[in-house]
């Protein structure tokens, strides 16, 4: 890694550089902390909105029959907690660290194009008040799932073309945001910042990045062909007029594979930043992290149906999509070596950001081999759309992309806002945290094996025993992230009261210019591009 | 990668927030229309204005400062990256019906015909179904003259050497016209840039009328329309999406155009002018894709 020279940091030439002055500062702001922050606010207030959802999916799988909910508002919670969680929650959080985190590593004075920036961010704002909206509506909100498979979402109420519409504004959103991090990274870096020296948080972003720009006008346009179906008599998904609805899950699962690994690659982006801190020791392995990240990039893209194993394909596209699911395994093994590997004879401590970030690593893998399991075409027709499937992709968005953006808030919180995080409480929220995810979801798998399918409101007595316990474990690890809540509000407000240094943890500033500025570093970090030195870490 | 100059920062924007509440009024207006409500219309008109308030007042500033010296290079690099992935987002965007097209020629309409696996199914479903394209699917589908569905239509494909070839010379043409008025925005011949922007633009608004008496013939004569089941969705989402990007384009080089008729741009500072020549270019390219997929084949 690299440090800067400190005699540019608080230089300051006579533009107004200060904010806006009051609640108008947040919404005309072009400043990539400013925006940053927004994005990161309003992705932890949507993961509390998805979670009350996640807890009324809970509470009527607590015991067979219906308890509380309708099946309908049932299959909306399904739907809605999904949307929610991947549109308003993770990729909003990322694209927060994004904002605050590459200008500063790359030593950029700020994203490339500002106001694209902050119009990305009012954007994402309404699209996802568009689809809320829709909980108000005559009908209900989207219930097919969130995939939005037809022909069942078009028997959707009043909600469709505003669940359409919303999907187009998030779309746009993300591709604004998209172009700005990819041009930032090639155009704004400090000189001296070559691509093999930017941190992995930044590499990985950047590959985001070109899957955001790839995938999100695919889904756009599987959205628009639902619109026109419904309202103006096309007959793409309609066997009738000679279409196809299996076309519709090949256009969906285009864009949504890929969009799995949008939550995923900033995840591991952020782990290969923090590990190394932790374990002193630098990231093993810098240029396969690249590589590996790139391969699984690439392979996103040429395995989509094996998410449809079970729908009818020929027997060549079983196993082509059967063969090529399982390379993904290579590169994603490499990483995990990596990971592993730089903590070997670490001189490891164990502050909460590491330990999330451990706990990423073990749970993460987990989850991976439910994939591989599933990429097994035969095996998969066992498994398919039973809580096996829902144990799997849980187990590699909460305790991966959710436990690594925890662990990012605590490691880059004191940096943030210049106070200390309280690593008792810190310590608590994540032993709440990795015990009760593990009784959520493990005990899915063993319902899924049996055969329970999802996005089913009630079920078979047989399930009864395990659904309970899995339920006990949602409502601890919904309620142990009120901590969290409480930490940030806490540190914003001055945390432990110690004032951190500029590098906060030890010897940080060896793996990351942020370490080398000041802790909050100031409204512009840079006017003039800084020197970059590099140093032993990289 | 940074050199040692200053950098440039914009502060305090204001139109990205009007642009997005222009957008969402426009988007909610046309869903509340959608769904049969009477205010849709009023917000949808609510929202254009918006936006075109938005779309004048932003290029006024983005033009002023530009031509005031404000962008170094550094700017203009991040300007032209930006163009070019939204250009490559637009590619993808038309690749999905480009892909439908694909597959519902060479996999979808041959199995409902009971190629593969699909020979039991169809004698089971559709017996009487032969798998030809063009089709409107195994019920025929189609709309009478009041918009409602009957089925066992007939229709008449579009053909390749009328209109649609005649489209094909004006955008090469245009394309050529604006890579003439690039020329001599280089050799500093206004006259030459005024002239050839004026041929490019008026060539697109032709492009787009004929589209138009296209669309015009297919409705009324032909009874080829959105409905007409899978060759129909597919032609008019094409054209139409194809179509509307040209406007888009001629807009851009509208403006472009206005602008150079007031003195702007330089032979080394003319993003404005290459961000709408790519366009242009690009809308001509996607265009050569339809001719050949969707006309000729």
């Amino acid at each position: 890694m690299s440090a800067v020279t400190a005699e540019h940091v608080d230089h300051h030439d006579d533009h107004d550089h200060g904010p806006a002055k009051g609640l108008l500062r947040w919404v005309i702001t072009t400043n990539h902390k400013d925006i940053g922050t927004l994005y990161l606010v309003f992705a932890l207030a949507m993961f509390f909105v998805g979670g009350i959802m996640a807890m009324i999916i809970r509470a009527e799988l607590f015991e067979p029959g219906l308890q509380f909910v309708q099946p309908q508002f049932f299959n909306s919670m399904t739907t809605m907690h999904a949307l929610v969680m991947v549109f308003g929650a993770v990729m909003p959080a990322f694209v927060g660290l994004a904002n605050w985190m590459i200008p500063m590593m790359i030593g950029a004075p700020d994203m490339a194009l500002p106001r694209m920036n902050n119009m990305s961010f009012w954007l994402l704002v309404s699209g996802v008040l568009l689809l809320a909206s829709t909980l108000f509506m005559e009908g209900g909100s989207p219930a097919a799932g969130w995939t939005l498979y037809p022909p069942l979402v078009l028997q959707t109420g009043n909600a469709l073309p505003f669940a359409v519409f919303s999907v187009h504004l998030l779309g746009i959103s993300s591709i604004m945001g998209a172009i700005n991090i990819i041009a930032t990274i090639f155009n704004m870096r400090a000189p001296g910042m070559t691509l093999m020296k930017m941190p992995l948080f930044v590499w990985t972003w950047l590959i985001t990045g070109f899957l955001l720009i790839a995938i999100m006008p695919v889904f756009a346009g599987a959205v628009t062909m639902l619109l026109t179906d419904k309202f103006f008599g096309t007959s793409f998904f309609d066997a009738a007029g000679g279409g196809d609805p299996i076309l519709y899950q090949h256009i969906f699962w285009f864009f949504g594979h890929p969009e799995v690994y949008v939550m995923i690659l900033p995840t591991f982006g952020v782990a290969s930043t923090i590990i190394p801190v932790f374990a002193r020791k630098p990231l093993f392995g810098y240029s396969s992290m690249v590589y590996a990240t790139a391969s699984i990039a690439f392979l996103s893209f040429i395995v989509w149906a094996h998410h449809m194993f079970t729908v009818g394909m020929p027997v060549a596209g079983e196993l082509y999509f059967m063969y090529a699911t399982m390379l993904i395994a290579i590169p994603t093994g490499v990483k995990v070596f990596n990971w592993t590997a730089t903590m070997w004879k670490g001189s490891l401590t164990f502050e909460t950001p590491m330990l999330f970030s451990i706990a990423f690593v073990v749970l993460f893998t987990m989850g991976g081999f439910t994939g591989l399991m599933m990429s097994i075409a035969p095996s998969d027709f066992q498994y398919h759309d039973t809580y096996f499937i829902v144990a799997h992709f849980h187990y590699t968005l909460v305790p991966a992309s959710v436990f690594i953006l925890m662990a990012a808030g605590y490691y880059w919180l004191p940096k943030w806002t210049g106070h200390m995080y309280n690593e008792k409480i810190g310590q608590l929220h994540f032993w709440l945290s990795a015990v009760s995810v593990n009784i959520l979801f493990f005990p899915q798998h063993f319902l899924g094996l049996a055969g329970m399918p999802r996005r089913i409101p009630d079920y078979a007595v047989q399930f009864a025993d395990w659904n309970m316990i899995s339920s006990i474990g949602g409502f601890i690890f919904g309620a142990s992230q009120l901590l969290f809540l409480y930490i940030v509000i806490d540190t914003i407000r001055g945390g432990t009261g110690e004032k951190v240094t500029d590098e906060v943890w030890e010897d940080a500033h060896k793996h990351g210019l942020e370490w080398t500025l000041p802790s909050p570093p100031p409204y512009h970090t840079f006017t003039t591009p800084p020197t970059v030195i590099p140093t032993e870490h990289i | 990668m940074s050199t040692n100059v200053a950098y440039y920062i914009p502060h305090k924007a204001t139109w990205p927030v009007i642009a997005t509440a222009g957008l969402v009024t426009m988007l909610a207006g046309f869903a509340n229309y959608l769904n049969g409500s009477s205010i849709g219309p009023t917000l949808m008109v609510v929202g254009l204005v918006i936006f075109i308030v938005m779309l004048a007042g932003w290029f006024t500033l983005q033009s002023g400062e530009s031509e005031s010296g404000m962008y170094n290079t550094q700017v203009g690099i991040s300007y032209r990256m930006g163009m070019m992935w939204f250009i490559f987002s637009e590619i993808m965007f038309f690749a999905v019906f480009f892909g439908t097209l694909y597959y519902t020629r060479n996999l979808s309409v041959p199995w409902l015909g009971g190629e593969g696996t699909g020979a039991a199914t169809k004698e089971l479903l559709w017996p009487t179904f032969e798998a030809t394209w063009p089709t409107n699917g195994p019920k025929g589908l189609g709309v009478d003259a009041s918009g409602a569905r009957t089925f066992g239509a007939e229709f008449e494909p579009m053909g390749a050497w009328g209109l649609p070839f005649l489209n094909t010379l004006i955008l090469l043409t245009s394309g050529v016209t604006c890579t003439w008025a690039h020329h001599g925005l280089l050799a500093k011949n206004r006259d030459q840039l005024i002239k050839g922007l004026i041929a490019t633009v008026a060539l697109g608004f032709t492009f787009v009328a004929f589209q138009a008496f296209e669309y015009h013939e297919a409705y009324t004569e032909m009874g080829l329309t959105l409905g007409s089941g899978i060759y129909g969705s597919t032609f008019f989402m094409l054209t139409g999406f194809h179509g509307f990007h040209v406007c888009i384009g001629a807009i851009i080089l509208s403006v472009v155009l206005f602008r150079s008729t007031r003195g702007h741009f330089k032979p080394e500072n003319h993003f404005a002018f290459e961000a709408a020549a790519w366009y242009w270019h690009f809308v001509d390219v996607v265009w050569l894709g339809l001719f050949v997929f969707v006309y000729l084949m």
